[in-house]
């Protein structure tokens, strides 16, 4: 299995929303609390290593 | 009651008056790694001289957490039964964050072991156990305040010159084996450094005395309330002594954290006030290694060769496990079984299991004491995950604790046969009868014969199991039978469904020159 870098979620305007709702009323600290727990959460549903190598790979490409 | 200090005796050695003959081995290091060496070496006939710059087993609070691994080659060594007598067994391991249990282990969970996961015991006892062996033993010629000042390798040996009360003295030997531990002068004189990551957080280690009914078992904690911001850890040792290491941070003045005026409220924090200090240090860590451990006739063991922080029981364990795989190889070399290639493969096996040691040690020392930023965000929301979803407590890494290193192996293997008994893994224990398997196994090689004929004409110890359901289980998976070559050290060399004897004499021949 390789990393999905095509359109692969319905409604994402709605899980955008939904994301950004989910940190309103937050400072900074708890916003990148939330943000850690998030990448924890979806890294271990994901379960494939390699997915997960590079999704860090393109997440640090500038 | 305090450990009693008792000096061993000092003889003057036979050197002061006149040259020795050339020696086989000459061990530098009187520690565990020194003198369990000398003693699997005399297991296997070979005599050796250790010397020791010091007249007494180590003092204070060092190793202290001793895994199955270790017990395995004390049973070899004829002092596991005093180690079981004396310390304190335990499999269970609880960590808290704050004041509240996050999660617990419990490593006795593996049926079909008759030696428990860990013991703990001061390494003051396990040095005093092997000392009265080494003493009795007589191809173990143990020195005391025979001091290591100089070491060189012309010609065809290696050369080290002694200084003793009496005076300096030379010796010659076949291999030096360089046991001196974390500072070792050996690694110093021969200009080698390590190369790895250094720590600077500071820890503070107390033993204390305490009539207590806490139980034999590893406790941890993440910011607990008693240590503001810190960790700790609590494990319980022999004769009501109880260790705790106490995070103190980068900025910690070791010498005025030592003084018990500053030590002793901080420890009642986390016991009450009914206890006695017996001992406390102040240390930072590092998880370094030499590049390489074999130096042509001088080879490194132990904490010379390798440091890991202390989280995980990795220092004085795999420092055993050295001792395990060097033996049989060295033993064999210098009879003349083997070429002097075998000695390669410990380096190869040793050095990549101090890498594993290394990798897990600096990932707990990271998650114990990230950095600001992001390392820290992480480590606190793991935390704070691991309080509400089950994946998570996993994560939370305290020290991965010892375990033996499946060593990178190329030896012939059967997909349908399990994988924890692959080539490169220690052979479990099962029991056999009224007994145990590996006590089956002697040190030299062996076949063991699992529900199959064992070829003829091959010159090795057979081993014909009983199988039941853990032999089963661990040995044949679906496979009707099977053929193990073990090495001396209860490695798997090769293993086969079915096997004839020329295959099994080349992998013979493969496991004695030592290829991958």
């Amino acid at each position: 299995m390789t990393l999905i870098t095509t359109p692969n979620l319905d409604d994402h305007d709605g899980f955008y929303a939904e994301l950004l709702a989910a940190h309103r009323g937050l400072s900074e600290t708890q916003g990148q609390a939330l943000n850690a727990q998030l990448i924890l959460i979806l890294a271990n549903h994901i379960g494939d290593r390699e997915v997960l190598t590079e999704a860090l790979e393109l997440a640090r490409q500038r | 009651m305090p450990y009693d200090y008792k000096p061993f005796p000092y003889v003057a050695p036979p050197g002061l008056s006149g040259p020795e003959p050339r020696h086989k081995v000459i061990i530098v290091g009187a520690g565990p790694v020194g003198l369990a060496m000398a003693l699997d070496l005399a297991t296997r006939g070979v005599p050796s001289v250790l010397l020791d710059d010091n007249d007494v087993v180590a003092m204070g609070s060092r190793a202290i957490c001793w895994s199955r691994r270790s017990l395995e080659l004390f049973t070899r060594l004829g002092i596991a039964d005093k180690v079981l007598d004396k310390g304190e067994t335990w499999s269970v391991g609880r960590t808290c964050h704050g004041d509240d249990e996050v999660f617990s282990f419990d490593l006795a969970a593996e049926p079909g072991q008759h030696l428990p996961p860990f013991i703990n015991i001061q390494q003051y006892y396990i040095e005093e156990f092997l000392a009265e062996r080494a003493l009795a033993d007589p191809l173990v010629d143990l020195r005391f305040r025979n001091r290591v000042i100089g070491i060189d390798q012309s010609g065809d040996g290696a050369h080290v010159t002694i200084r003793t009360p009496d005076g300096q003295y030379g010796l010659s030997a076949d291999f030096v084996l360089a046991c001196d531990g974390g500072r070792s002068t050996i690694r110093a004189m021969m200009d080698l450094d390590f190369e790895g990551e250094r720590f600077d957080e500071r820890f503070l280690i107390a033993d204390i005395e305490m009539k207590a009914d806490f139980p034999a078992e590893r406790w941890f904690w993440f910011e607990p309330t008693f240590h503001d911001g810190q960790s700790a850890l609590l494990h319980r040792q022999a004769d009501d002594i109880y260790r705790i290491d106490l995070q103190l941070g980068w900025d910690a003045d070791p010498e005025e954290e030592k003084k018990p005026e500053n030590v002793i409220p901080r420890i009642e924090k986390v016991v009450g006030p009914d206890f006695e200090l017996e001992w406390v240090s102040v240390y930072t860590f590092q998880c370094r290694r030499l590049r390489d451990f074999v130096h042509d006739r001088v080879i490194f063991l132990g904490d010379s060769a390798h440091v890991v922080s202390p989280f995980g029981a990795r220092g004085a364990n795999s420092g055993l496990q050295d001792v395990d795989n060097l033996g049989w190889k060295l033993a064999a070399v210098l009879a003349g079984r083997a070429p002097r290639g075998l000695l390669d493969s410990y380096n190869r096996e040793r050095v990549a299991a101090a890498d594993e040691d290394i990798r897990h040690s600096t990932r707990a020392t990271r998650f114990m004491t990230p950095s600001p930023g992001m390392e820290r965000l992480f480590r606190d929301q793991v935390l704070a995950l691991a309080g509400k979803t089950e994946f998570a407590r996993g994560w939370v890494n305290s020290g991965r604790l010892s375990a033996p290193c499946i060593y990178a192996s190329t030896g012939a293997d059967d997909p349908m046969l399990p994988a924890a008994t692959r080539p490169g893994a220690v052979v479990p224990d099962v029991p056999q009868g009224n007994g145990w398997l590996l006590n089956r196994l002697g040190t030299d090689a062996a076949l063991l014969a699992v529900n199959c004929a064992v070829p003829g004409g091959l010159d090795l110890p057979v081993v014909e199991m009983q199988v039941n359901a853990l032999v089963r289980e661990r040995f044949l998976g679906d496979a009707p039978g099977a053929l193990y070559l073990v090495r001396p050290d209860q490695v798997v060399a090769a293993r086969w469904i079915t096997a004839d004897a020329r295959t099994v004499s080349s992998a013979v021949r493969a496991m004695w020159e030592g290829r991958e």
